[in-house]
């Protein structure tokens, strides 16, 4: 009785809903009033992403007439949500031990990541609208381009630690902290294609509103397009997290109250890194995406695994 | 010639710098010395020539003569004193355009521009700004 | 890969106005792109028959938000063509002095805009902000920030004192500055060169077979400048350079725009420091005697091209605007073909747009049609009601 009761409290409040929607939403919020501030204006208030999410929530939803899967058009935003929540039960938060532990959960999270992608391809899709349809090849072109080069980057700690397992490689980090200047290329490599894999600038072409409107979203309104935009701000911190414990050894072996605001700022420096590579950047054209990370990124993640591969075997035999 | 992360300095440096945006309803804004707002008519300077009437652009002014029954005066000494002719005016905001050309055209300086610029209103009436002679007002 | 068609406007983010353009595309390919204006229409021209001369200034002022200036400048050099008037020199100045300022407003403006097209928010930001500097210039000289209203019939309306001067030019020299930044930044940002480098190619041939105006054709290594073609004003006696570019493409009019900028402020600089002293303006008759005008004035757009006719009487009896942007829109179906659908707002975009500064009145009669009469229109809309049961013929109009 009491597991079911904790594992409905895992699902819904920390780390999964309540919690990855109050901080996804204060994720956007960090996000846009740096970005603000780097372009020298004012930025939101704190409770605007919620005002943005309450309005929206309020809001009639209009389904255009020749939308033919209405059911799948209604369902598609929640299961991003679903899926996000999902990854984030196998992602440690606050302390070593994620909810979900097995051996090999760094692929599985991985996996259930490109979910949302796939759902935003689904939801262009189903729209029926050119700029959605124009929008969900873009999604799926780009999801080519940064999932191998972001997979690739994220193994490389993997190999090094010697395990699948995200607790596992965290704890490795922690306890030999200058092992992780070893997967500096890695680190770099996954920011920016997560910028693909959020689909903000550099890379928000599939939603670039002065080519195709809305993109993808185009034709979703009032909740479910409320739906939506959370999921991405939850994915936003999905991915830190993930990236907080893959790269920078996550917790650092605290636990408890000191563990999660050591969590809070690293997330957090995170996401400013992401907000400092929206500020600098043009959008690119998806062409010019896929060249970037064929060329430059994949190769990179490569040899970063070979890097991980020859400290492993040669340098660091006696681990 | 490319060189990437062109913008870092400066975005790096606008991240401890206050912010540009001016908080306007908050803080109230000056404008320039010349600045072409509300018109403000004085009804006694008024000759009644109509050059305003005449160049406004948007046929924003209306002027009207009030003493219409004015008549011209015979002094004792034979003299005739042309009437005191007295103007009303009205001027309609929603139409102003807020050149001020007939402040430049008024022989008299009976229009003058001011920096009054916050004039929206929720009733149309509440635009249509009303210059009335003190005379007639007294009565 | 099938081909679909994706309007782009009337109402679009990439738009600042309605305007449509109807993109065939195969792929992310554009292989054909279909114009459509006349979403804007307002009747400006024929408006300035029934006003009279002064008034019909500030209507024509009113043709462009941007560049109000330049078409109020061609408007009134139009007026003292007729009346034959000799504009005092430091008037000339002035105007000379606002048109600059203007052109740093709206190549300002288009650089922010064009940065927002490709994304590039920071840039945007950025050169809006510092172009508030130039605005409050134009603010302590005229009075207001766009509709400065300066020019009247003969000369200007307002003196600029020493004190003003000295404000203006310092802030010439503060944007001079941070104009070099973002000629720096523009042209070094891999992201920006990715994204403007051989977009919307229009060779010089082609620019001159199109009849290209302003930036667009200077950027095709068309070198034609009014300034420099038939100087108006002082432009004479002025000491700039007439910047050209043989990139032919997006990147060559931002590297136009950039230079010309600096080019604005280095005129500035000379006439703010050297002001013809006398009057500012010379009286100008209420009739003007019948005859007729052109002038040409190089808004910031390109060239501009009025036309006034008088018959004598109060009012004028005819007014012709062209505005650079409809010699420039000629070219954009060539540039957008063979592009992709991402560059399609950066083209459209790159020939700095105005759409209702473009809508004038167009009379399409295909063979066949004839043109309908106020009268005719009338019973012919009588006529459509009464099959649907409802009767018009009672209705007053006039």
């Amino acid at each position: 009785m009491t597991e079911t009761l904790w594992s409905l409290f895992y699902i819904a409040i920390y780390p999964g809903m309540f919690f990855l929607i109050a901080y996804g939403l204060f994720c956007q919020w960090f996000d846009r009033k740096l970005y603000a501030q780097m372009q020298n204006r004012r930025g939101p208030g704190l409770f605007q992403p919620l005002a943005d999410l309450v309005k929206l929530l309020s809001k009639e939803i209009v389904i255009p007439k020749n939308v033919t899967e209405v059911r799948m058009f209604k369902i598609l935003p929640y299961i991003a949500i679903a899926a996000v929540t999902t990854a984030a039960l196998m992602i440690p938060f606050e302390s070593a031990g994620s909810v979900v532990n097995f051996q090999g959960d760094l692929i599985a999270v991985l996996y259930i990541l490109t979910i949302p992608t796939v759902t935003f391809f689904l939801i262009g899709w189903s729209s029926q609208s050119p700029y959605s349809a124009i929008g969900s090849m873009r999604v799926l072109t780009q999801l080519f381009a940064y999932e191998v080069p972001l997979m690739l980057a994220m193994l490389a700690p993997a190999v090094l630690a010697g395990s699948w397992n995200t607790s596992d490689i965290s704890l490795f980090y922690a306890s030999r902290p200058l092992l992780m200047l070893v997967n500096v290329i890695g680190l770099g490599v996954s920011l920016v294609a997560l910028q693909g894999k959020l689909e903000r600038v550099p890379f928000d072409i599939p939603h670039a509103e002065t080519e195709i409107v809305g993109g993808v979203f185009t034709e979703y309104s009032g909740r479910l397009y409320g739906f939506i935009k959370l999921a991405i701000d939850m994915e936003m911190v999905v991915v830190a997290a993930l990236i907080n414990a893959v790269f920078l050894g996550g917790s650092l072996g605290l636990s408890g109250v000191l563990g999660f605001a050591l969590f809070i700022i690293k997330t957090l420096c995170i996401v400013f890194v992401l907000a400092l590579i929206k500020s600098l950047m043009a959008r690119v054209r998806i062409e010019q995406m896929l060249a970037f990370c064929w060329k430059y990124l994949a190769p990179l993640s490569i040899l970063q695994i070979i890097i991980s591969i020859v400290m492993r075997s040669i340098v660091w035999q006696g681990l | 010639m490319a060189r990437p992360l062109k913008a870092l300095g400066e975005v790096l440096n606008n991240l401890f710098k206050k912010p540009a945006t001016s908080q306007y309803p908050v803080k109230k804004h000056t404008p320039a010395e010349r600045y072409r707002a509300r018109i403000k008519f004085t009804p006694e300077e008024c000759i009644g020539c109509n050059i305003c009437m005449r160049n406004c652009p948007a046929n924003a002014i209306t002027i009207k003569q009030i003493n219409l029954e004015a008549k011209p005066q015979t002094l004792p000494d034979g003299k005739v004193v042309p009437a005191k002719r007295k103007f009303k005016c009205v001027i309609d905001l929603s139409r102003c355009i807020y050149c001020a050309q007939c402040v430049d055209g008024c022989p008299k300086k009976a229009l003058k521009s001011t920096d009054e610029f916050e004039l929206a209103a929720f009733d149309k009436k509440a635009l249509q700004d009303e210059f009335k002679h003190p005379d007639e007002t007294a009565k | 890969m099938p081909k679909i068609t994706v309007p782009l406007g009337p109402q679009h983010p990439a738009l600042k106005e309605p305007g449509s353009f109807l993109l065939c595309l195969e792929g992310e390919q554009i292989v054909d792109a279909t114009l459509r204006l006349g979403y804007n229409h307002r009747g400006v021209e024929k408006a300035a028959e029934s006003r009279n001369y002064i008034q019909a200034m500030y209507l024509i002022e009113r043709v462009c938000g941007i560049c109000s200036h330049a078409h109020a400048t061609a408007y009134v050099m139009n007026v003292e063509e007729l009346a034959g008037a000799d504009v005092p020199k430091r008037a000339k100045a002035i105007r000379v002095i606002i048109g600059e300022l203007e052109r740093l407003h709206s190549h300002l403006l288009w650089l922010g805009v064009a940065a927002h097209e490709i994304g590039f928010d920071t840039l945007f930001m950025y050169s809006w902000r510092d172009r508030e500097m130039v605005m409050d210039a134009l603010e302590t000289i005229s009075g207001n920030r766009v509709h400065y209203s300066m020019n009247t019939p003969g000369g200007v309306r307002r003196d600029i004192t020493a004190e003003q001067v000295k404000t203006v030019l310092a802030k010439v020299e503060a944007l001079e500055r941070r104009i070099k930044y973002y000629i720096d930044l523009a042209t070094q940002e891999p992201t920006v060169i990715a994204r403007t480098k051989g977009v919307g190619v229009l060779p010089k041939d082609e620019a001159v077979k199109r009849c290209a105006a302003g930036p667009l054709a200077r950027a095709s290594g068309v070198a034609r400048d009014v300034r420099k073609d038939d100087p108006y004003l002082l432009y004479g006696e002025l000491d700039f350079k007439l910047i050209t570019s043989d990139a032919c493409d997006v990147f060559g009019r931002l590297y136009v725009r950039a230079f010309e900028m600096l080019e604005s402020c280095k005129i500035l600089k000379q006439v703010l420091n050297w002001l013809p002293e006398g009057a500012i303006s010379v009286k100008i008759p209420v009739k003007l005697p019948p005859g007729q005008a052109v002038n040409r004035y190089e808004a910031p757009r390109g060239e501009d091209v009025h036309y006034l006719k008088s018959d004598g009487g109060l009012n004028p009896a005819r007014v012709k605007v062209r505005a650079p942007t409809l010699a420039n829109f000629t070219s954009v179906d060539y540039m957008l073909k063979g592009d992709q659908l991402a560059d399609a707002a950066i083209i459209i975009a790159a020939i700095d747009p105005c759409f209702s500064c473009t809508d004038r009145a167009t009379i399409v009669t295909p063979a066949g049609t004839g043109i309908m009469s106020w009268r005719d229109m009338r019973s012919h809309g009588i006529e459509f009601y009464k099959k649907k049961g409802i009767d018009f013929s009672k209705v007053k109009v006039f």
